[in-house]
């Protein structure tokens, strides 16, 4: 760990803050890109149904 | 193989597929060690201290703020004039990654200007045209999510999204329309012979090309779910049609 002197706060909060909001974006996307995709499996599988 | 060829959904899904994993993995790779290169590896400016290690997370995330705006408005522009929805969707999808981006250099900038200016905000010109930027960015989003029609969507937050294009443009040359301010001019630039020392230089260019990757990771995976939620509604019209 670098010696940060007075600034600690200030360089590990910039971290801090970039790494939670990357992670809190890419949770968000991922969650969201799987429920979409299991809610377009289960319309497919239900038109599938309907025509057959 | 025509840019135009990624307009049709289908194939955009089948090359998207297959380019995620190689970009995802690029991202997770290089942003990591970057950002670990400029913030174990580099040592502390004469004047800033430690504080110079903010510019490993700030500038990266200031310039993505600005140029996701751009494609922003340039896949708007292919919207309105050749009407291919992939562009839209991508449109929409960079919209939350951009605003993350907004966010991240604005609260960094604030860490940063605290002990160097002595304030965390000021309304200063650039840092001013930033906050307006990331309110577009707000509104955009917000205007996509309060229209049911898909397409008269597309139609009227492209033309929000151009209207916002003058404050991303502003937000990056603020600094040289007035010398006012407290926000110093840009850090990079192509047309100096000489830029910041390299040893910052170098993993700050490790940090901007892994928040490039990371966008386009993040962009490819948005617009795929945008194009599967679009399908999946054209579905449950048809249904209940």
């Amino acid at each position: 760990m670098p010696d940060l002197g007075p600034y600690a706060t200030a360089v590990l909060g910039a971290y801090g803050v970039t790494i939670a909001a990357i992670a809190g974006l890419v949770a968000w996307l991922v969650l969201r890109a799987r429920r979409v995709r299991r809610e377009l499996a289960g319309l497919e599988r239900g038109r599938r149904r309907s025509d057959g | 193989m025509s840019l135009w060829e990624f307009a049709n959904p289908a194939r955009f899904m089948r090359i998207s597929g297959a380019a995620l994993p190689w970009v995802a993995g690029l991202a997770a790779v290089i942003l990591p060690a970057g950002l670990a290169w400029g913030f174990f590896l580099t040592p502390d400016d004469y004047r800033q201290g430690s504080t110079v290690k903010i510019i490993f997370v700030h500038v990266p995330a200031a310039m993505m703020a600005i140029n996701i705006y751009g494609m922003i408005v340039v896949a708007s522009l292919i919207w309105l004039i050749r009407r291919h929805h992939v562009s839209a969707l991508a449109a929409r999808a960079a919209a939350p990654i951009g605003a993350t981006m907004t966010v991240i250099a604005l609260l960094t900038g604030a860490l940063w200007g605290q002990p160097m200016w002595g304030t965390a905000w000021a309304w200063d010109p650039r840092l001013t045209s930033f906050f307006i930027l990331f309110l577009f960015y707000v509104g955009y989003i917000a205007l996509w999510a309060a229209i049911e029609d898909p397409d008269k969507a597309a139609d009227l937050t492209s033309v929000l999204a151009m209207v916002g294009s003058v404050f991303a443009v502003l937000s990056r040359y603020a600094v040289n329309f007035w010398s006012q301010g407290l926000h110093q001019g840009a850090t990079l630039s192509i047309d100096r012979d000489q830029n910041i020392d390299p040893v910052f230089w170098l993993p700050l260019l490790a940090c901007i090309a892994g928040f490039f990757l990371l966008f386009l990771a993040l962009l490819l995976v948005g617009t795929r779910t945008e194009i599967r939620a679009r399908r999946a509604r054209a579905l449950q019209l048809a249904m209940a049609g």
